[in-house]
């Protein structure tokens, strides 16, 4: 089949930025759709043009690099899949594709496609963590957690990190992300001790990366390619609560 | 060279705690004066990391990658391995031991190997500790589960998410140390030097992804984390980006290179389906568990396979392997499966695929138990081939996955320059000729948890440094170097792109350095592999240019240097002249067409040295001695 894709090119941080159309002949309904830009790519090089920036690693839903607003939604059409889990067959002969990078004031574009999610690593590194040193921790059984309870710690830990919750907020929230890790920690006897802490150190400095708040969308557990829940927000803003009560 | 593995005396199980017992040690506030490079955020170098940071050293990380977390450890499934014997099954640290050294068909060090099995127990403990969220039974105690063919369960996963959740621990433990202020993080830098001064690693170029920047780092340590090789056959499980030329660049400034010619293969992959593809995604191997291979009996039989009856199936693998069946090795699966395609017996559009059927399983035990079981996988397959693996069987096919070579180490996981250390999938160490399921996540923490620490305790507290920085010619050297690279890269402007030549040197590995190899063939890739690379140094495109994110650019500087490492895969397999694990040489091998190894001639770690550019490496040999595992003839029939 043949599509016709308008990707947003911009050469650098700087750059205004603008779609530029190409058209994608013979695309094999076999075909991801990373796979598809990368046949755009060779083409272009082969003209001696520059080919397209985007972000990719591991094609298999799990690395969090790819991340591209495919006919304004975030990883494409379909549920519960990153970009590189989407296949051309899900698009007709034809069809006009528009392809943007992910768009939020605290993910600024590197270059086309390619934007900077570092706001999440500082907050990690704000408290996404349970202070245990290398060694010096009890047997792997000596604290038991039940199958439920690890259950919906792993449910939450299963998030890749790659923004489309942010991207496909209206405010541009980063609370599914933050609340997955809040709660994944909460649940587990092992995160309790720091629990306090943690919620109020990554709240802040979520506040301090300039992401919005969150008003109840759900737009980003609709588009979460790991399908977190929203009620991971929840446990978390009651998390929140508890720990301004425990500190005041 | 004389290579000196410093393998410590005495019985196995007190090795490493008298080495450790013997090894020097820095003084906590001392600590803060060294500064240690290590390149690579994956679990080996994030654990790494992390725990040098908590001791106080200065750390500095370095990854091509945005964050640490994308990492390609992050896309293991199956599991880790730990003797905990939890499951009251038997195991043990000596089992594991057993387990390892046999399965690598005897081709690793036996003082290694003891070790690794002996702190793989605190891995467990350490990332439970963590918040990693192991599978768990009701009563709330960690579950295990048999995996690639072991006998017993030892294995501990995290749904089919094991790797994601080992790194992100590894990761978190590294974000809090970023905070601390012990270890800094340089992300989107790809190193591309390594700088020796008088004889010692003290320091890495790289270049920043972003700008295009050099960048000099200079350190009293460097520790190379940085995975395997896998993608120098273009196709293989590993994730785009994950590269050779780290270990290549440091082999070249003089780090020995072992067993280059050791890759695995894995049996149970999603199939090629056309000359776009950019990667082959694994199928967990627990699938064999319970599905079953098989091709029509008849050539090029064109039916559905569900029009297929049961008397015109050949359940090879059942049929050649009467008690393992299904469950054979993954070396012995994929050669099995090659030949089965290569009398032209394969299934698929291609012919280059087996079946893997479920059917059986689910009439005896429901459609339901099965989707417990394989659902994630069902539904990745799914999502790839649009077919329903509940009604139809699977297409599976050899991958490759793994690669047990590596730049040479001694029991310090020190390379053959001073200062140098290489741990995780980068160095050779561990899994001899073949690794066994849910061992390579085991291997990186343990070098980077459990044994790292000790061993660059024991470095610097007993070298004497001269004060270094980065003004150093050394480093301007290398700047210079690299950037003539660049240069002459952006300047060839040639017709065919980067990826063309990556197709095409990946091509000649496959066919002739792959699954099966002979004198003929490697020899054949030895004459095509130079002829293609003058082609590449000649007739490469890469547009853009040098001081911005450039992809292309990132991919060429790969690929010029899988060339080089190729040419020494081929001439490693060439001159073992023997097989073992998942090294077969056809010349070589039993009447049932298993490995035959030479234990006489054979058993050594093949060290290669790197003499210059056109010149012949020169082979060094480690010899292997056996004093506990004695080598046996793999059988499973
Ligand atoms: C699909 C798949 C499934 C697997 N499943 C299992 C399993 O179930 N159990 C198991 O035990 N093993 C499994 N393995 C193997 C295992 O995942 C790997 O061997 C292991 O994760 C390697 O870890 P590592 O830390 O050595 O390297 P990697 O995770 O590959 O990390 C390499 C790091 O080095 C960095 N890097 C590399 N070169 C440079 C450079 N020049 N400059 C800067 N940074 C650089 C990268 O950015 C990255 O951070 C699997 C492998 C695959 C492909
Ligand atoms: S919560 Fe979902 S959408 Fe947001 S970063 Fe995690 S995986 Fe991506
Ligand atoms: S490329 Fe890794 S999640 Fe898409």
């Amino acid at each position: 089949m043949n599509i016709t894709l308008k990707v947003w090119r911009q050469r650098n941080p700087n750059d205004t930025g603008r779609l530029v159309t190409y058209e994608a002949k013979n695309v094999s309904t076999h075909m991801s759709f990373l796979e598809m830009l990368d046949v755009v790519n060779n083409d272009l090089v082969k003209k001696g043009e520059d080919p397209i920036a985007f972000d990719h690693d591991c094609r298999e839903g799990i690395c969090g690099s790819c991340g591209l607003m495919i006919n304004g939604r975030a990883h494409g059409p379909g549920r519960g899949i990153a970009t590189c889990q989407l296949h051309m067959r899900g698009f007709k002969d034809g069809e006009v594709i528009v392809v943007e990078p992910w768009r939020a004031n605290a993910f600024p574009i590197i270059k086309d496609l390619v934007v900077d999610r570092t706001a999440f690593e500082r907050i990690m590194q704000a408290g996404g963590y349970t202070s245990a040193k290398t060694g010096g921790v009890p047997d792997g059984n000596a604290v038991l957690v039940p199958k439920p309870v690890a259950e919906d710690a792993m449910d939450a830990a299963s998030c890749i990190g790659c923004g489309a919750c942010v991207a496909a907020c209206p405010n541009s929230s980063a609370m599914l992300f933050v609340a997955a890790k809040v709660s994944q920690l909460a649940l587990l006897p092992q995160g309790k001790a720091e629990r306090t802490q943690r919620v109020l150190a990554m709240v802040d400095q979520m506040d301090k990366e300039g992401f919005g708040n969150c008003s109840n969308n759900y737009a980003c557990e609709a588009e979460c390619p790991k399908e977190i829940k929203v009620t991971h927000i929840a446990r978390m803003n009651r998390e929140y609560l508890r720990a301004n009560l425990v500190e005041k | 060279m004389k290579l000196n593995a410093k393998i410590p005396a005495g019985p196995i199980e007190q090795k490493w705690t008298k080495q450790k017992f013997n090894y020097k040690l820095v003084n906590p506030s001392n600590r803060r004066k060294y500064n240690i490079i290590v390149v690579g955020s994956g679990l080996a170098g994030a654990s790494a990391a992390a725990s040098l940071g908590e001791l106080g050293y200065n750390v500095h990380v370095f990854t091509y990658h945005e964050s640490p977390r994308r990492a390609h450890s992050i896309a293991a499934q199956g599991g880790i391995n730990a003797p905990k014997n939890y499951s009251n099954d038997g195991d043990s640290v000596y089992r594991l031991f057993y387990d390892t050294i046999k399965g690598g068909d005897y081709r690793s060090r036996e003082g290694n190997v003891y070790r690794l099995a002996e702190v793989s127990g605190s891995i467990i403990d350490q990332c439970v500790a963590q918040g990693v969220p192991f599978a768990r039974d009701y009563a709330g105690y960690l579950d295990n589960r048999s995996f690639g063919g072991a006998q017993l369960a030892r294995t501990f996963y995290a749904r089919g998410q094991t790797g994601q959740q080992l790194l992100l621990g590894a990761y978190s433990a590294l974000s809090r140390q970023i905070k601390a202020g012990t270890v800094k993080l340089y992300a989107r830098r790809e190193m591309l030097d390594l700088v020796v001064i008088e004889g010692q690693a003290r320091g890495i170029v790289a270049r920043n992804l972003v700008n295009g920047r050099m960048e000099s780092y200079a350190a009293d340590a460097v520790v190379l984390a940085t995975g395997g090789y896998s993608n120098a056959f273009y196709l293989s499980t590993n994730a785009k980006a994950s590269n050779a030329t780290a270990i290549w660049r440091a082999h070249k400034k003089g780090a020995l290179f072992g067993n280059p010619c050791f890759t695995q293969i894995h049996p149970t992959c999603i199939p090629l389906t056309g000359s776009y593809q950019s990667k082959l995604t694994l199928m967990s191997e627990s699938l064999r568990n319970d599905g079953r291979i098989w091709v029509p009996k008849k050539k090029g039989d064109t039916r559905k396979a569900n029009d297929i009856p049961e008397s015109e199936r050949d359940y090879y693998l059942e049929r050649m392997y009467p008690s393992f069946g299904n469950l054979v090795p993954r070396d012995v699966a994929s050669r099995r499966a090659k030949e089965i395609c290569d009398k032209g017996m394969g299934v698929g559009e291609t012919k280059l695929a087996v079946y893997l059927d479920l059917a059986d399983a689910i009439k005896r035990l429901g459609k339901n138990v099965i989707a417990e079981r394989y659902g994630n996988l069902c539904d990745m397959y799914k999502l790839i081939t649009a077919e329903d693996p509940y009604e139809v069987p699977m297409r599976i096919y050899p991958a490759v996955h793994y690669t047990m070579g590596g730049l040479w180490v001694d029991y310090d996981l020190m390379a053959t320059v001073p200062g140098l250390f290489v741990i995780g999938e980068a160095n050779f160490s561990d899994h001899g000729a073949n690794r066994l399921g849910a061992s390579a996540l085991m291997q990186g923490l343990a070098d980077g948890y459990f044994v790292l620490p000790y061993t660059m305790g024991n470095y610097l507290g007993g070298t004497k440094f001269k004060p270094v920085d980065t003004k150093h010619t050394a480093f301007q050297q290398s700047e210079t170097k690299i950037t003539e690279m660049i240069k002459k890269f952006l300047s060839i402007k040639g017709k065919r792109t980067v990826d063309e030549f990556h197709i095409a040197l990946g091509k000649i590995l496959w066919d002739y350095v792959g699954m099966a190899r002979n004198k003929a063939g490697l020899k054949k890739a030895l004459e095509m592999i130079p002829k293609l690379r003058g082609e590449f140094w000649r007739d490469v495109n890469v547009v853009g240019s040098g001081n911005e994110l450039n992809a292309e650019l990132e991919k060429a500087g790969r690929v010029a240097d899988y060339f080089e490492l190729s040419e020494l895969m081929a001439l490693d397999a060439l001159h073992r002249e023997e097989s073992c694990g998942g090294h077969f040489r056809e010349e070589y091998q039993t009447e049932e067409g298993e490995a035959k190894r030479n234990d006489k001639a054979f058993s050594y770690v093949a060290a290669w040295e790197y003499a210059g550019p056109n010149k012949k490496p020169i082979l060094n040999k480690e010899p292997l001695k056996f004093e506990y595992v004695i080598p046996s003839q793999r059988s499973y029939k």
